[in-house]
This record gives structure tokens, sequence and C-alpha cells, in this order.
């Protein structure tokens, strides 16, 4: 399929550090791919320099063939792409109605929509005029995703959403994400939990460093271990 | 389809209504030691009239750091014009203010009020583009550079208007008090305080209610987000610069109309206290905003009145005691 996201030679400085050092992937129309890699090796700050939250100091950034690494981050967002960050940026003073307002943009909010949402994310529903301060941190999880996916959006960045969460509500999430999968949509998913990254990803890249260190499918990398044990370091067993 | 619910854990949050008993605690904390009820009832309006002037005048003060980080040592400026710009409309309008009648009264208010507040929200543009925005994010720099601001602006108002007191006479109708009982309540404070709500429920409505409200309150916890939701938060941030600023404008018109002066002094006068009023109520909270002013306004009459020496300091010394009880201020809504 052809690439709906292309990072040719991204460069990105946070300060005097110079986090990413090239890094070149696509990101195939319609398929999930997984962003892995060890704690520290860059996947949050590609995730951001790609909304433009980072300024990537060279290279080229391409949204299907619009590039996009000059652009400011409203208007990267509303040229498709929805952001779903590490630390999850609920708004927690608002409703968890008002957080879904405010990610629908100039759309009303749309029934069917949210119905397809409660369907794996039942708790929004319950606590639809709470306070999304007073969710716990799995419910919050589940909001910052109904933002991103409350309409429909080309492509979605999804930081490490398994992280701290109990086994039950992990396997909510992976149905929404294989679901989302089905629908359609464009997923780039950084995730930890190697089993997640293996039910939902095509295809995968693993970073290091800074740099993309292995590209392919996501068959190919979960069958080879040794490879696995080279890249991240862990194997199987002691991931879980 | 694993269907999760994990309800039964949701913590629920408290209603914090404990800061907004404050005020109603101080006042009837201070009564016993006032004694007569007539003069408690006299400070007690005398409180929360300048309260709500105080809260007009911080509104946007709040809102500017809670939405942007910006703290702006100039916000007094727009105080100071608003003031001069009630001298500027009142004067010509004395046939009105000097009538007997309350509506003529008022209705000579009103222009001066919306001159107030638009010279004050138009200058805000250009204050905000050559002052504010090449020092976002530098505190230190930001501090150094809206000082300087108020400074220059305080020196134009001299140059533009002289540098001695202008006398700003109430109009006629609003002179006077209101009898209740044995206690006399100025006519004046009484519509400070009904202004200092409509401008309270006004911005609670707004920030509540519409989808602007929505995403100042959201940008104040966090910028980044809004951004990435696809809104542009420099937008929202000149919008909420102006509607603040012309708030100081307002808010100048009333204090010198109570104060009965003009004078460019106003501005460096009062800006200690307008911080003094927002770190108490939790920076970027305009509740918190609301009940520090009231606070810092009731405990500067009763001290006056109680222990005249403690007056000077009777703000700082509520700022202390706030933040040891609660070190973010009443309302905490930002994370800095
Ligand atoms: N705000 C920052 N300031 C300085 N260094 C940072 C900042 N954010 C991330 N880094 C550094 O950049 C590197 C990559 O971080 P990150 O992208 O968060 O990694 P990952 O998401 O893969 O765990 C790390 O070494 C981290 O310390
Ligand atoms: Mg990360």
């Amino acid at each position: 399929m052809s690439p709906l996201l292309t990072l040719t030679g991204v460069h990105t400085h946070i300060g005097r550090y110079h986090i990413l050092q090239g890094v070149d992937f696509t990101v195939p129309e319609g398929e999930t791919t997984m962003l892995l890699g060890r704690n520290g090796a860059g996947k949050t700050t590609t995730l951001r320099t790609i909304m433009g939250l980072w300024r990537a100091s060279a290279g080229s950034i391409r949204l299907a063939e619009r590039a996009i690494e000059k652009d400011a981050t409203p208007d990267i967002s509303r040229a498709g792409l929805a952001y779903v960050p590490e630390t999850m940026a609920v708004f927690s003073d608002l409703t968890v109605r008002e957080n879904l307002v405010l990610a629908a943009r100039d759309a009303a909010l749309d029934d069917t929509r949210l119905a397809w949402i409660f369907g794996f994310f039942p708790a929004l529903k319950k606590f639809w005029l709470s306070r999304a301060g007073t969710l716990s941190g799995g419910q919050k999880q589940m909001l910052s995703i109904a933002r991103a996916i409350v309409e429909p959006r080309r492509l979605l960045l999804i930081d490490e959403p398994t992280k701290g969460l109990a086994p039950a509500i992990v396997g909510a999430l992976v149905e929404c994400l294989m679901e989302i999968k089905r629908g359609g949509t464009t997923v780039l998913l950084v995730e930890q939990n190697f089993r997640v990254a293996q039910a939902v990803g095509d295809r995968v890249c693993v970073m290091d460093n800074g740099r993309i260190v292995h590209a392919g499918a996501m068959a190919e990398f979960a069958g080879d271990e040794g490879l696995q044990q080279k890249l991240l370091g862990l194997s199987l067993d002691t991931h879980q | 389809m694993t269907a999760i619910d994990s309800g039964a854990a949701l913590p629920k949050r408290r209603a914090d209504f404990i800061p907004a008993l404050l005020p109603v605690a101080l006042a009837l904390a201070a009564l016993p030691f006032i004694g007569s009820s007539s003069t408690w009832i006299t400070l007690t309006v005398a409180g929360l009239s300048m309260g709500m002037m105080i809260f007009a005048m911080a509104s946007g003060l709040t809102l500017v750091f809670g939405l942007m980080d910006v703290l702006n040592f100039g916000h007094g400026a727009f105080i100071a014009v608003g003031a001069y710009m009630a001298a500027l409309v009142l004067a010509p309008l004395a046939g009105w203010t000097q009538a007997d009648a309350l509506w003529s009264g008022l209705a000579a208010l009103l222009p001066a009020v919306i001159v107030a507040m638009g010279v004050s929200a138009a200058l805000s543009i250009a204050f905000e583009r050559a002052l504010i925005r090449p020092v976002y994010g530098q505190h230190l720099k930001q501090i150094l550079v809206t000082m300087g601001g108020l400074i220059v602006a305080e020196q134009l108002l001299y140059a533009l208007f002289g540098p001695q007191l202008i006398a700003l006479p109430l109009p006629t109708a609003l002179r006077g008090s209101i009898v209740f009982g044995d206690a006399a309540v100025e006519k004046y404070r009484l519509l400070a305080v009904i202004v200092g709500l409509v401008i309270f429920a006004t911005l609670i409505l707004i920030l509540t209610r519409t989808k602007i409200g929505l995403l100042i309150r959201a940008g104040v916890e966090n910028r980044e987000m809004v951004e990435a939701l696809g809104y542009r938060i420099q937008r929202l941030f000149i919008g909420v610069f102006m509607a603040g600023s012309a708030l100081a404008g307002l808010g100048g018109v009333m204090w010198a109309l109570y104060r009965e002066q003009v004078h460019a002094s106003v501005a460096q006068e009062l800006t200690v206290l307008m911080f003094i009023v927002i770190i108490i109520g939790g920076l970027g909270s305009v509740t918190g905003c609301f009940i520090g002013a009231i606070l810092v306004a009731l405990v500067a009459n009763y001290a006056g009145f109680l222990v005249p020496k403690l007056a000077l300091v009777s703000d700082i010394l509520l700022m202390v005691v706030i933040l040891l009880w609660r070190p973010r201020g009443l309302f905490p809504v930002t994370s800095r």
C-alpha cells in the first residue's frame, strides 16, 4: 500500500540535546504500524515531532503528498492527525462529554459513533457528565483514545496506551485497537507490551538511540526471537 | 468483547466548598470583635464592593497567567487607562451626572464604561504584540519587560493628561446612602457589588457553557493538547488578553469613581494587590480570584477598623496563611 506518512532523515533537538538523529520510516495507509524500542529510544519524541510539538531541525515529514514538518500543531491536527499522548492529557476540569465536544472540533457529537465507542468503553457512558479528573487511570486512557476517534481521522498516533493499566483494561484497549483497524484507519502505535504489539501490529519499526534500526512485517519480527532480543533487549517471556 | 466498567473504583471528588465559605466565616468571625452590627454591615459592604472591583481588575490577569504562563506586571496600566477614559467621557456629560435621576447617572456611566473597556482592549493588542509575545516562556524577562511597559504607560498618561490628580465626581444620583435599620450603606458600593456579581456570573457562564470557555479551561490545564486537537491557542490567548484588559479598564472606572479621582499611580498601587489576590485564589482560577479578592478586601476593611497598624500588611499576612494551608492557592487549576 502507498504510505500515508513518510519521515525522511528527521532530526530533532530538545534544547541542546540531539534526540532524533535521522529517522526514516513510512506508515502505510490502512495498516497499524508499531513503533517499538527501549525506554529513551526516542519514540515519544518521534510522535511529538510528527505532531509539530517539537520542531524537526532537519528532514521532511509528509502526510500523503503534503509536507507538514513546518506546519503548526493545529494545522497538522486539522490535516487529519489525532494524537493520544503518553500522559493521556485529558482535561480533568472538563466532563467526559466536554472533552469529546472539544475533540470533535466543528462537528456535533455523532450518536452512532458514540454508541460505537461506548461499545468498548462503557465506562465513558456511565461517567458521561463526570469530571474527567475523577476517572481512574484506565478510564482516562479510554477517554484519551475516544477523543482521537470521536470523529474519523486519517492517522492516529497513540503513545503507550496500555502503560500501567490492569490486564482487563488492556484487553478492552486491544479490542478497541482491532476495531479501529477493521474500520480502515491508519495507526502509528507505540507499545511496550509485546503481546499487544503482536496482536494489533501489521508492520513494525524499531528505534534505538534516535534512529530506526529495523523495519519490516510484524509477523516476521514476531517469529524471530533472536532479533527481538537484540533490538528490544527483552525476550518474550520476560516481557510479560 | 471485554466489557470493563471499573466504576466501583471511581474516586469520588469531594465538592470543594470550603474556600467558598471562607468569606462568610471571616465575616461572621469579625462580628464579635467589631461589636456594633451597624458598623459591621458598613465594613462588610465596603469590603465586598472593594473586593468586587479588585476582582474585575484581576480576573483577566489570572486567566492570562493560566492560559499562557504569562506574568503581566503591566496589567495595571489598563486600570489607569480605564480611569482616564472615564474622566474624559464624563467631563462633557456633567448635565447627566449632576441630575438627580438614577437613570441619568447610569446613562452617563454607560458610555464611560464602553469607552474605557474598548480603549483598554484596543491598547492591549499593541501591548501583547510589542511586550508579551517576544518573551513567551521567560518569566524573568516577562516581569522586567512588563514592569517597564507599566512605567512607560504611566509616563505616557502623565504626558497626555498631566501629572496632577483629576477629580472625578460621582454622579449625583449615586451619592449618599441607603439606610437599613441603623446601618448606612453607600449606594455606589451596592452598585459595585451588583456589577461585580454580574461580571462573575457572566465569566462563569462563558467558562462553563460555551465552547470558547471550555477551550480556555482546557488551555489553562494543557495548552499543547488543545493545539493537538486543532485549536490555535494563540488566538484564544489574544482574545482572553483583550477581554481581561477590558475588564481591568472597567475596574479602573469603578475604582476611580469610588475614589472620586483619577491618577496614573493607581496602576502601580494595585499591581501587588492583584497578584496577591490571584495567588491566594490559585493562578488561573476565576472562582479563586473572586473569593480571593473578597477575602483580601474584607480583611483589609476589618483590619483597618480593628488594628489600623496591621492594615498595611493584612493582605500579605492573609496570603501567607492561605498558602501555608494550600500551597497552590484556594482553587489550584494549573499544574504549574
Ligand atoms: N523534554 C526533554 N528534555 C530533554 N531531554 C528529553 C526530553 N524529552 C525526552 N528527552 C530525552 O530524549 C530521549 C528520548 O526520549 P523519548 O522520546 O521520551 O523516549 P521513548 O518514548 O522512546 O521512551 C531520552 O534520552 C530522553 O531523556
Ligand atoms: Mg515514551
